[in-house]
């Protein structure tokens, strides 16, 4: 199962986590023809509950759809960075949006404030979840930036396109930071590789 | 006499093994007799009907006459009438049920397309009983009355089915009895020509279930019940409620305008297609 | 894992012979022979070549639910009526159909309950249109009395039961297999049935293409038997044109009306069938009937009348009857799974595999009629041959009725609203290796 990469994302209902879920896998199932196969699961709340969407990328035709030992954690809250932790490999990424999540498991979380950027740098909090999307390309190149600003304003309501643009660079931005602070390799396992230039 | 055998002739089903299940006396082939002259004043094509029916004395009702006839299961005549007249809209769908069949087990169905307003008529037979599985109470057996499941008296109170209709958003209801024939018979063709959902109740009798359980002799002892307890929709307004306290309605209870199903759902489809693109 | 109506060799013959699609006689025989390869072949990993396919730039794939891929299929199979209530996790496909089939000249309507929606959908298809309802568990419960009536007075229709967790409204969002049975059985009385259980996206897609071609072939009801996780499971896809998907449509009467016998008896066993409104007047009830429609008490007539609807379907099992081998010719320890289980077989199969152990997986798509002759030539030379189904062992029944003491048969069952993971039988192969 080498060729197999597993993401999770997590958080509570409202966060659009099914909807990054969506766009993840649209990014490298269609923008990129890679296989993929993104399963959730949600509880009877339509906000506030708990919500998960798992994305399996590979290289080759995927049978067991769900995630089973994760190469990349988001966790949108404390509850799911808490609980999801243990489904990650030892080489595994954790990153967590730091404007809920305020104790980490592990020194080599990433901890970017993706409500708070999205708060204060566009006034809507709804696209906390782009912004985590474009900080997880940055991060491990699971998708090139390119495909994910494809697949994301193919899936978002029209008008909204440049918010979800900015939401994005905003995204690349933090992650970028991050990494200059630290070498990738303190924070994440082996993400395929891409030539990736958008944002440069 | 001659009219009646050129009806029978030309609407009774030859191929049909006769004798028909009903028992003599019983009011079911009077109703049969007035759909079909209805259906013979209107001229409507024998092709272009379906006759949709659920369980029950009245369920067999269909089998005789020569249209597209539909004999379904308990209580859901009008939810496969409802898939009929979807698919082909252009189709005359009268439904016959029973009161147990439309009340009963089938309430649910008769309020909601009676909700919908889909164009169809309904036609309850209500002779206050479950006659052909042997004179259980329905929903429509008198408070007090008896009944093979109720052999010292019934202790529920009964639908008005007209009224629930009216209630539920029928556009066109009416009630009349096997009595009053030649009203029925007006009533009947007026459910037909409406557009939208019409319900026609009609009061039966069962003298073999319900009469000989409670003493109300035989069929024509019955009908004199019907033609004595009846009164006209017009002639009630005048009535005192004490006057009208052992009596039911007769007549037109509504004749209403309400957006029909069908022609909504095709308007439904033109702004589905608005914005499509024309490649294909 | 994934079959598909059209093997990609097909599509390359389509592709190197694009005058091939035109009306000529050549190319009609042309049409006709890939009518005829058209079926889940041999080659059940199409799907995959038609990937590559796409990702040489042929053509987008895209990213779709098992549900929505229903919707696709039927639409593609020329659905044109739903009816049907909202439930979890099916209620995707009424709303993409509601959205849908108004542009197509189709309708949709979200009727006051499940026996309601199955009514109407009865209703619609006696009056020509195909017609399909899709439910989970607790409103298949009430679809089965009309269930029995779109058997005993033959009406073509398509009934997805995505499955949860139950019994009762059990686990709404959890997938299960626990009404294997109920598709079977849940109507009363003796009657045959077609289940068919997709276990990809791309499943979803061809085999209610499947289910309408039977339900209108042999005048039948036939349920698609989908889980929560097919039906949730997001996965690309490369769906066929239109052109490459073969549709049948019920045989209709052809003789003057007055000839017409309804439900006369044929070799196929399915009679010719006469739609409301198109001058075959005759009656339709749920009553057993004579070859007239009409109800009768004779045993000389209901005898036949019953073993006619048996043979329609039984006599017919070389058509209906799909299964993929995936590594069975020289396996000894035999995987026979369905449905999204039929995935992590898959994957412990290969597993297996590398570690030298000679497994194989029997994925069965078609559940009822029950396929027998494959089962049994499959596990007729296995040595243990494991069942692992997310309910208590239904069609592990089947098995082991199959089976008569061949070989041996152990189950793996989960009940805990989880979906078994290749681990699990994995595990298994290893032990019993």
């Amino acid at each position: 199962m080498g060729k197999r990469y597993e993401i999770c994302l997590s958080g509570s209902g409202g966060q659009g986590l099914i909807l990054a879920g969506i766009i993840l896998a649209e990014a490298a199932g269609v923008y990129e023809s890679k296989y993929v196969a993104q399963t959730q699961s949600y509880g009877p709340e339509a906000r506030g509950g708990a919500s998960k969407a798992e994305v399996v990328i590979s290289d080759e035709e995927i049978d067991y759809p769900m995630a089973t030992r994760l190469d990349l954690l988001l966790a949108m809250n404390q509850k799911s960075s808490d609980s999801f932790y243990f489904d990650l490999k030892p080489e595994g990424t954790l990153v967590v949006d730091s404007t809920f999540v305020t104790q980490t498991p592990t020194t080599k979380a990433v901890c970017i404030p993706f409500t708070e950027i999205a708060r204060k740098e566009l006034g809507r909090e709804m696209v906390a979840n782009i912004i985590a999307l474009a900080a997880l390309a940055t991060l491990t190149k699971v998708v090139s930036l390119k495909s994910l600003e494809a697949a994301v304003l193919a899936r978002v309501p029209k008008g909204t396109e440049e918010l979800n643009r900015k939401a994005l660079q905003l995204g690349s931005k933090a992650a970028k930071a991050i990494l200059k602070e630290r070498k990738p390799e303190s924070i994440q396992g082996h993400g395929p590789d891409h030539e990736d230039t958008a944002y440069e | 006499m001659a009219e009646i055998t050129k009806l029978v002739h030309k609407y009774l089903r030859h191929d049909k093994k006769f004798p028909h299940v009903w028992c003599p006396g019983c009011g079911n082939g009077i109703v049969l007799g007035a759909m079909i002259r209805a259906i013979d004043r209107l001229a409507y094509r024998k092709d272009d009907i379906v006759m949709v029916s659920g369980i029950g004395c009245s369920g067999r009702l269909p089998v005789y006459v020569d249209f597209n006839t539909l004999h379904t299961t308990h209580g859901r005549a009008l939810t496969f009438a409802t898939g009929v007249k979807l698919a082909k809209p252009e189709l005359k769908v009268i439904v016959v049920m029973g009161d147990g069949d439309a009340t009963a087990i089938g309430g649910n169905h008769f309020i909601h397309a009676a909700r919908r307003n889909i164009n169809l008529t309904a036609i309850i037979i209500n002779n206050n009983i479950y006659g052909m599985t042997g004179g259980q109470y329905s929903p429509t057996t008198p408070y007090g009355m008896k009944a093979s499941t109720a052999p010292y008296r019934n202790i529920e109170h009964a639908f008005n089915i007209a009224e629930l209709a009216v209630t539920a958003g029928a556009v066109f209801v009416g009630r009349g009895t096997v009595y009053h024939a030649r009203l029925l018979d007006k009533l009947i063709e007026k459910a037909f020509v409406k557009r939208g959902f019409g319900v026609v109740e009609v009061i039966t009798h069962c003298h073999t279930q319900y009469g000989r359980r409670n003493r109300m002799g035989d069929a024509v002892a019955m009908m004199k019940w019907q033609k004595e307890h009846a009164v006209r929709v017009e002639k009630s307004a005048d009535m005192s409620e004490e006057e009208l306290r052992d009596k039911f309605t007769i007549g037109v209870l509504v004749d209403r305008e309400l957006p029909i199903y069908t022609e909504q759902y095709a308007l439904v489809r033109e702004q589905a297609t608005e914005n499509l693109p024309r490649s294909h | 894992m994934k079959p598909s109506l059209v093997s990609s060799k097909q599509q390359v013959i389509r592709s190197q012979n694009p005058e091939s699609r035109s009306d000529t006689a050549q190319g009609a025989r042309h049409k006709e022979y890939i009518g005829q390869r058209v079926s889940f072949g041999p080659e059940p990993y199409a799907f995959a070549k038609g990937e590559l396919m796409a990702r040489k730039g042929k053509k987008k794939p895209r990213l779709l639910q098992g549900n929505e891929a229903i919707v696709e299929g039927a639409l593609a199979a020329g659905c044109s009526f739903f009816a049907g209530y909202p439930i979890t996790p099916a209620s995707e496909i009424s709303e993409i159909l509601a959205y849908r089939l108004p542009q197509v000249e189709g309708t949709f309507i979200q009727m006051e309950d499940e026996i309601a929606s199955l009514g109407a959908v009865i209703g619609a298809s006696l009056a020509g249109a195909k017609s399909m309802t899709a439910t989970s568990g607790p409103g298949f419960s009430l679809m089965q009395e009309n269930l029995g009536f779109a058997c005993v007075a033959e009406v073509p229709c398509v009934i997805v039961n995505v499955m949860r967790g139950g019994p009762s409204t059990g686990l709404p969002t959890n997938p299960s297999q626990g009404d294997v049975m109920q598709a079977r059985w849940g109507t009363h009385g003796d009657h045959p049935i077609i289940v068919l259980a997709p276990s990809t996206v791309r499943d979803s897609f061809d085999i209610t293409v499947k289910a309408f071609n039977f339900s209108e072939r042999y005048r039948t009801p036939v349920i698609v038997l989908s889980d929560e996780v097919v039906a949730h499971t997001r996965e690309t896809v490369v769906l066929p044109d239109p052109d490459e998907i073969e549709v049948l449509d019920r045989i209709r009467p052809s003789m003057p009306p007055e000839w017409y016998i309804p439900y006369e008896d044929t070799s196929s066993g399915v009679p010719a069938m006469g739609i409301f409104g198109d001058g075959y007047r005759y009656h339709v009830t749920g009553l057993i009937h004579d070859i007239r429609g009409f109800p009768t008490a004779r045993t000389d007539e209901i005898e036949p009348f019953m073993r006619r609807l048996f043979r329609k379907i039984n006599q017919s099992f070389h058509d209906i009857q799909i299964v993929n081998h995936f590594m069975t010719e020289d396996a000894e320890l035999i995987v026979i799974a369905y449905g999204s289980v039929a995935r992590s077989a898959r994957r412990a199969v290969l597993d297996a595999r590398d570690k030298g152990v000679k497994a194989g997986l029997l994925h069965l798509v078609t559940l009822y009629p029950f396929p027998r002759r494959d089962v049994m030539a499959t596990i007729r030379d296995a040595r243990v041959v494991l069942v692992p189904e997310m309910n208590m062992g239904q069609i592990s029944r089947e098995v082991k009725r199959v089976n008569e003491g061949m070989s041996q048969v152990a189950t793996l069952n989960r009940i805990d609203g989880c979906m078994i993971t290749p681990q699990e039988i994995y595990d298994w192969l290893i032990k019993e290796a």
